[in-house]
Order: structure tokens, then sequence, then C-alpha cells
């Protein structure tokens, strides 16, 4: 079957945009080809799609060489409509009036046209498909070039079309969105291989062809070899160093799409700057020059690194590998230079500078979120009894000051760590500059948390902070908008107390930051969704949180995910599961019986009333089982008091197997309902059982 | 390795500063260019050269190449850091409309300064610019050589709010940076600037350290804010006169005033978004009216 063969070559496209291109190019291959072929033969995994930094390729396969003749009837209005909407019918339909025919449908007498697309050779529609999907094509930042006209990510310098071994011939027209003049740019069958290495043009036939010429071209097509290409040269080039490469899979990933043919090359880092912090080396090699880092087997960094080229050089690399390290050698001689610069003034007395950096529009400088912190982390020291409180004062004070060092503002991403290192300059106590350092830690799910008391104390307060006064001022992360990190923020906060078992009561924490009641409220419910989100991952299910959750007092996140703990472990025994069941029984003819007396059964079960003997003996257990659950609570023994509710489990078989509940005198049936509605209160002690699925 | 330990990337004798300079002036004004001089204002990048910024709007093609001595008083280091400079200098081509070869040609001028791509790494890594002083904006690249950002590439899209149309392709080659990559020295001062024994550091290490100091400590704020306002009023009023070249000059010279009172720390966040969105109205109603816009 034919093949279809389809290559963009533009100017070089930005790395980040690639892994999207490709979706979105084969998505709109499947729906043009799928429209054109009657939504017949296009299988979803015939079509596949390939970016380098230079093109965006798409192939489909298995595509008929003719599109077969379709024969479409439709009904136009009645036999005896006025003759001027017969005529108009016949008009959009491309027929004379002649050519209807009448027939009975529906009860009426209607005209039909009757239409027959012939049959058309694939290759003649495909100049239309593909100025269809470049047409529509969307790109984060699409440009203008030349004559002004044209859109697309970057100029586009060539177009290869080829169906079944042959070019299709046609041209793409690059619109304007204003309907200005077009640039235009002839299909063929054509391509270029590797800017330098292989600049001629050959020609193609088909996808293995193109895919083995771009080859030997020094092109590799597919992203993932060009990964894996880079990844096992990189490995092997440290390790003939006895070297690990350190791992860094946004970079892997930005580097892949930067070339087309990967040289990965390993340089020395000069050794004067070795004594620079390991975090500045590899933020500077990192975010300026694209380099790895490796690490010895200790997993400290080590004085190499990977630069990946993108050609190969007649000397092997040395010339390349000279001058990025000559490039590094600059960029961290300037590092170097604010790292003397900023150690000659202390951050104490860089902190008032702090005054004239806004934090947010509406919620003051920085100097005033730092005042709000320290305080904040001053008062949450009463649930950290282990933090020193004037260090905790110090760090919290300390924290942001960096914002004004040289460092920092060359690369805002070592804000915090690089007060660390400054604050041990200054010689502050060492629990202070840990503080400082990880105060924004944990950055996600798989940063490290800090579990230091006074790192604790500093990094929740800086946290919470920013939560309250996000919410105060109504900016709450919506959707997929959370231009603050919020959610991050709040994760955060989470996992410092779950991480530490810090028993901090958050409703009380957020009314130390100046929350009121509704905010609050609010952020707790915020905390519940993220927790969930958060426990998700780690398997536990999200229904027993809103079950913890459930006591409308909880806000203490250790003592919830102990109770919820207990639940799991619970319900997955026996005992548990029939209890749930007996659970649901119990609550559903309560609420049943409720809805139809209009009254709800929420009194105690009247021992004068006369009873059977399963109802006494379910009623003196439960008794019995909210005597011993409390002291459980209270010492937050949540196994303990599941085994409590697991003692109810035979008396309520027992009931429900032996006691009408709707018994005929009402008298009965109502103190029945009551105890059932006890059952459930005194499980609901426990955990909202409620809320479980399943 | 030659006498002084550099290593240069050229099989020849590596180009001096100047012969640089002179390599490409002869290349582009081969392709076409006009060629021009620097703008005697001072100015932080060469894309505020009227050659450069108001050209960029008209309909008619228009190419030009220039030196331009660029200030950044914020990154002046006293002489003492090896690569960064308060005053550097930019060759800048503008090519209008930006023609289809525009890379080819980009790379045959490295050729003629001796960059061998047999051996050195030439990338194109995504860089896009925007100026909001100037209320510009345009894709492009910063291209690596070995790692080292030597130019920056962008097609004009917008100009003081403005589409251009047809598409500029601004060219701007960091010469020292440039020179450092051909040359194969670590520090600008060691650059050879006419392969006759004088330095770099021989022509500017006094002018970087003595205005370092001014830039950083002696420029007079009271003065510097004068300046603005003054140089403020007259472009407006220069404007309203129909004198679109001096009241653009006016512009530039806010936008210096501006960067000083900058490097003078005395600038609040919410005073250095105003100055900027200041300069940029400026800059707006000077394209307008270059373009004879009915609503300059």
């Amino acid at each position: 079957m034919p093949e279809l063969l389809l290559e963009i070559l533009s100017e070089e496209i930005p790395a980040r945009m690639q892994v999207q291109a490709a979706d979105d190019l084969r998505e709109a291959l499947l729906a043009e080809l799928t429209q054109l072929l009657f939504e017949a033969p296009v299988a979803d995994d015939s079509v596949e799609t390939h970016i380098t930094p230079r093109r965006l390729v798409g192939v489909a396969a298995g595509l008929p060489a003719q599109i077969p003749a379709l024969k479409t009837v439709k009904r136009g209005p009645k036999v005896g409509a006025p003759e001027r909407a017969v005529e108009g019918f016949a008009r959009s339909m491309g027929c004379s009036p002649d050519a209807l025919h009448s027939r009975d449908a529906d009860g009426g007498t209607y005209y039909f046209a009757e239409i027959t697309t012939p049959a058309q050779a694939t290759a003649e529609r495909l100049a239309e498909i593909v100025q269809s999907i470049i047409s529509a094509f969307s790109w984060p930042k699409s440009m203008r070039w030349n004559n002004g006209a044209a859109t697309w990510v970057r100029p586009v310098h060539a177009i290869l079309c080829v169906f079944d071994g042959k070019a299709v011939p046609g041209a793409v027209g690059f619109a304007s969105t204003d309907g200005g003049p077009q640039l235009s740019v002839p299909m063929g069958n054509a391509t270029v291989g590797h800017r330098f290495l292989a600049p001629a043009k050959f020609e193609v036939a088909g996808f293995a062809d193109y895919e083995a010429g771009l080859r030997s071209a020094k092109v590799i097509l597919r992203r993932e070899s060009r990964r894996h290409e880079i990844e096992t040269r990189a490995d092997a080039l440290a390790a003939a160093a006895g070297l690990k490469v350190r791992r860094d899979p946004g970079l892997l990933a930005e580097v892949t799409g930067l070339v087309e043919w990967p040289v990965p090359l390993m340089g020395t880092i000069d050794p004067e700057y070795l004594q620079l912090p390991p975090e500045v080396l590899v933020t500077a090699m990192r975010s300026h020059q694209k380099y790895f880092a490796t690490e010895g087997p200790e997993g400290k960094l080590a004085d190499r690194f990977i630069v990946v080229a993108g050609t190969d050089a007649r000397d092997g690399g040395d010339a390349i590998i000279a001058g990025n390290e000559r490039v590094l050698r600059a960029r961290l001689a300037d590092a170097k230079f604010f790292w003397d610069q900023d150690r000659k003034v202390p951050l104490s007395a860089r902190a008032p500078a702090l005054k004239g950096i806004v934090f947010h529009a509406r919620l003051g400088s920085l100097d005033e979120k730092t005042d709000r912190t320290q305080a904040l982390a001053v008062a949450l020291c009463r649930w950290i009894p282990a933090a020193n409180r004037d260090r905790v004062r110090s760090a919290a004070r300390l924290a942001k000051a960096d914002l004004t060092t040289g460092m920092v503002g060359e690369f805002p991403e070592l804000q915090g760590v690089m007060g660390g290192y400054y604050a041990r300059a200054d010689g502050e106590a060492d629990e202070v500059a840990v503080a400082i350092a990880e105060h924004h830690a944990p950055k996600g799910p798989g940063d490290r948390c800090p579990s230091a008391p006074v790192s604790v104390a500093v990094a929740l307060a800086d946290k919470i902070d920013t939560l309250v006064q996000f919410w105060t001022v109504g900016e709450r992360p919506t959707g997929s908008k959370d231009p603050f990190a919020l959610r991050r923020a709040a994760l955060g906060a989470i996992r410092l107390v779950l991480e530490n078992g810090v028993r901090l009561p958050l409703l009380k924490a957020f009314a130390a930051a100046g929350a009121n009641d509704e905010i609050a409220r609010s952020l707790l419910d915020f905390f519940a969704d993220r927790l969930k989100v958060h426990l998700r991952e780690r398997g536990v299910r999200h229904d027993l949180v809103a079950a913890g959750f459930f006591l409308s007092a909880e806000d203490d996140l250790v003592r919830l995910l102990a109770r919820v703990e207990a639940l799991a472990a619970f319900l997955d025994s026996d005992d548990g599961a029939d209890l749930l069941l007996a659970y649901r029984r119990a609550a559903n003819i309560v609420r049943i019986e409720e809805k139809k007396d209009g009254v709800r059964y929420r009194e105690t079960w009247d021992a004068s009333i006369p009873a059977e003997a399963a109802e006494s003996q379910l009623a003196s257990a439960l008794d019995e089982a909210r005597r011993e659950l409390q002291p459980c609570l209270d010492d937050e023994r949540f196994g303990d008091a599941m085994r409590v509710l697991a003692s109810l489990r035979r008396p309520l078989d027992q009931f429900f197997d032996g006691v009408i509940v709707n018994a005929e005198a009402n008298e009965l049936r109502v103190n029945r309902l009551r105890l059932l509605s006890q059952v459930t209160a005194t499980l609901e002690l426990v955990a909202g059982f409620s809320e479980i699925e399943g | 390795m030659n006498a002084d330990g550099a290593q240069a990337v050229t099989d020849t004798p590596a180009p001096s500063f100047q012969e640089l300079i002179l390599t490409l002036q002869h290349f582009w004004a081969a392709n076409g260019c006009v060629l021009m001089q620097p703008y005697d204002s001072e100015m932080g990048a060469a894309t505020f050269h009227p050659a450069t910024l108001l050209r960029a709007l008209n309909p008619e093609p228009w190419s030009a190449a220039f030196v331009q001595p660029c200030r950044r008083p914020t990154d002046g280091r006293y002489g003492e850091n090896p690569n960064r400079l308060q005053h550097y200098y930019q060759f800048q081509v503008i090519l209008k409309p930006s023609p289809p070869e525009i890379q080819e040609l980009y790379l045959a001028s490295l050729a003629k300064l001796g960059i061998d791509f047999g051996l050195h790494d030439i990338r194109f890594v995504e860089d896009d610019w925007e100026s909001p002083t100037l209320g510009a904006w345009g894709l492009g690249w910063e291209v690596w050589c070995d790692g080292m950002e030597v130019s920056q590439f962008t097609y004009f899209q917008q100009v003081g709010g403005i589409d251009c149309a047809p598409v500029s392709g601004e060219i701007t080659y960091g010469l020292e940076r440039l020179a450092m990559f051909v040359q194969g020295r670590d520090n600008v001062y060691d650059l050879d600037w006419n392969g006759a024994g004088v330095s770099y550091g021989d022509v500017y290490l006094r002018n970087e350290r003595e205005f370092s100091a001014y830039n950083f400590e002696q420029a007079d704020v009271d003065v510097l804010r004068r300046h603005f306002a003054d140089a403020e009023a007259a472009c407006t009023h220069l404007l309203s006169r129909g004198l679109v070249l001096p009241a653009y000059d006016q512009c530039i010279k806010a936008s210096h005033a501006f960067n000083l009172l900058d490097a003078r720390r005395v600038i609040s966040v919410t005073e250095r978004a105003a100055n900027i969105g200041r300069v940029r109205s400026l800059a707006k109603s000077c394209c307008e009216a270059w373009i004879g816009d009915s609503a300059a």
C-alpha cells in the first residue's frame, strides 16, 4: 500500500516546542487523512511523526492509491414547493432541477438529489491536505519573515512531499491572518542533510529511504535515538574517567532538541573554580551552557563536564572542548567575582534593602513578607518544640536577604541556597545557615524535605504566610493556572508536617498567619485536596483521606494520616469489610425511614421499651464499645479503635439476621431506628465511613 | 599555542580586533549593505540606531551594516572582570526583507573570519528578543560557537508597537566575544587590537575603570533625573513640530539617563516600570511619526 512522507524543513525550531509539534502533526495528519478517505482505512498506528531541530516529519503508511467514488443522496423540498425553492436546492447540489427525482418519505413526497463524487487518485488531493495542515498548525509562538505574510515557528526552506514513491506536485502557501500576500514554498522529493557535515541535496522515494539517507547525511531523525545516543556516549565518556553523569532529564530533553547529530564531549572545570559552591558550578554549567555535571562514586561533584556538540570535528573535538572550557572559565570567573563581592557585605546588612523589592503588587515588599514570616515562624515553634527560637528568628530574618546579592541576580534559582553559604561566611550558626538554604524546600514531590527543627519552622512559615496572603487577596489557583505555585507551596507544607511528624493544628497556624475563619477553612479544604493528590501518589485511596477529614475538627495532618492508615488496614480485614457493609445497611435504613417520616432519629435507644434479644445485645455491645473507644481516640491508638469497632461485627450481623427493623408497632420501629442511628454515629466517631467508596 | 599562551581557532594568524571589523564591513558591503558609522549618542544596543529601529518600519527594502559602541552602565566591573564591560562594540547588520539565505550569509561571514566549521560547533539556540523600552520584539536565536554566544539573530516582528512588514532580519555580532573566540583569549583586555602590539586593554582598560566609578558612584542622580525629564519634554515638543529624528534622539538620551540611574541603584521597582513605560511611549510616538501614522 502506498505511503505518504512529509518533511517541513525550516530554520532551527526551539527545543522546548518540538515534542508538542510532533504530537500535533500526528493528530493533524490522522484527522485530515481520515476525512479524505471517508473515515475508512487510516489506522491509528499507521501515522508516525518525528522532529529534529530543523525538520518536522510525518509519515502515513498503508494509504489507498485511489479514493473510491462516493454516492450521496440528499433530500430537498416537498414536491409542490415554490419553484424557487426547488431551483435553489438543485443549484446548491450542483445539478439542474431536471436531474432531481421524487419519492415518498416520512409521509410526504420529496425531491431528492443524487450526487456522485468520482473516484480520485489520492496523490491529487495531498497538496490540499498539506496546505490545510500547515495553515491550521498552531505553534506556541510563530513568526513572519521576508515579505511579511508567512507564519510558522521559523522560516520554512523546503517541503518534501512524496506519495507512493513520487513527488507530490504543488506548493504550500504561508498565509497571513490578515489575508496579505502569500509566501509560497514548492513541494518536492528532495531534502538536505546536516547543516555542516552533509549539506548537499538528495532525493528520496519513501520513508525508509529518507531515514537511511538522513543517517548517512549525519542526521538522526528519531528523537529517542538521539537521546539514547547522548546518554550512552556521555555515560561511556564519564565511565572512562571513573565518573558518572549526573542525571538531568530536563536538560537531556532540551539538548536532544538542539542537535541533529549529537556528539558528547568531555571537558574539565578549571581547578581554580572548584572552590565555588557546587550548586553554583552546576547552575552555571546547566542554565547558561547546557552542560551535564559529573560526579564521583560517592555522589560528589567531579571536575569534568559533558557538552553535547552538534557536529563531528576533524580533530576529534579538541578545539570544541577547548572552546567550551574557555567559555565555562569566563562564566565561572563571573560567578567567582560575585562570590567574592557578595561576601563583603553580611546578610544582616542586606536585609533592609528588601524594602525596595516587591513581593507582589498587592502584598507589599519582601521586607514586609520577612517580618510576617519571622513572627509566624516563632509562633509555629510552639508546635515544633525542638526548634531554638532565636535561631528560627535569625534564619527567618535572613532567608530572603541574598536576593540583593550579585550571585542571585545572576542565578535566581539559587535564592536561599546562596543565603546559606553567605550566612555561614558571616559566622551565623550552622542551623541558621541550613534553614536559610532550605527554606524553599521541598520544591516538589521528589525534592528532599528538610528535617532540622529550625529549618522546618522557617520553611513552614514561609509557605503558610505565602498561602494565607494570596488567599486573602483572592489569588487562588484555578484549573491549570497557578502562577504563584501555590499548589507546590501547600504540598511543601504538607510534606514538612507529615515527614517530620509535626503536630500542627493547621487552623491555628493559619490564624497565626492572619487568616480569618473563612480563609482558614478554605485553605484547609485546599490542603485536603493537595493531601489527597499527594497520598494517592503513595497509593493511599483518596476516599479514605476524605473519611479522615470527615471529622470537622480535624486539622492535624499527622493524626489524620494515622487514622487513615489504620482505617485502610481495617478495611482490608474481613471484620472491616463486613462492618462497612453493616454500616451502609444501617445508614441506608435510617436515611430512608427518616425521609419517609420527615424526622430524624437521633435520640438514644430506650431500654424500657421491649426488645428482642439480638437488639438488647447490640445495644449493650454499643455501650461497651463507646466506653472503650474514647480512650483509644484520646490516645490516638487508631488501630485499637478499629479493633473495638470490630467487636460490633457479630452483634450487628445477628441484629440484621434476627430483628425486623420496620416492626408493625411504631414504638418498636422507632426504637430500632434509634439504635441503628447510634451504630452509625459510633462508627463515625472513628472515621467518616460514609465517604468510603467501592 | 603562540608565545603568550593563547590558542587561536584559525590556522592562519587570527584576525586582530580591527581586522575583524574590516572583514565584516567588506563582507556585508559586498552583500549589498549600506555601510554606516556609529550613531553619535550613548545607547544600550545597536538596535537603538535609527538605521535599524526606524528603518525597520518602512515598506522599502533596506540593508545596512555598522559598528555601534554600546553602553550598559550596570555591567561595569572596574576593569577587573575579564568578560564584562560597561562599554563594548556591536557589529550590526540589518537586512530588509530578510532574505531566505540569511543564515547561510551569516555563516559565510563567520567563515570569512577564519572559523572552520570542520573544527567548531555552531548552534542556533532559541532566544527571543524583546525590548520593553522600544515596544519591540522579534524571534530568533543566539548563535553559539563552541558554547560561546557570539551573535544575536532576530526577525523583527514589531517595533514601537507597529507590525514590521516586510520583516527585517537583524544580525548583531558581539565583537569582543567574537574576537575572544577567534583569537582564543580568556580575557577581553588581552585581545589583539591591531596586530601590531596594541591590546584591547591598552585602548580601553582605563576607560572601564573610570566609567565604572562614574556610573556606580559619581553620576549625579539629581542631574540625571533632570536630564531624563528634559529629554522627555524635548522629545514630545519636537514631535509636535514634526521633527522625528531630533525627537528620537531625545528618546535615546532619556533611555541612557534611565540606565545610569539604574546603575546608581536609585530606582525602585515601581518607578522602574513607570520609567520604562515613559521611554516606550516616546519610542512609540517617534515610530508612529516616522511612518506618518495619524496617531502621531
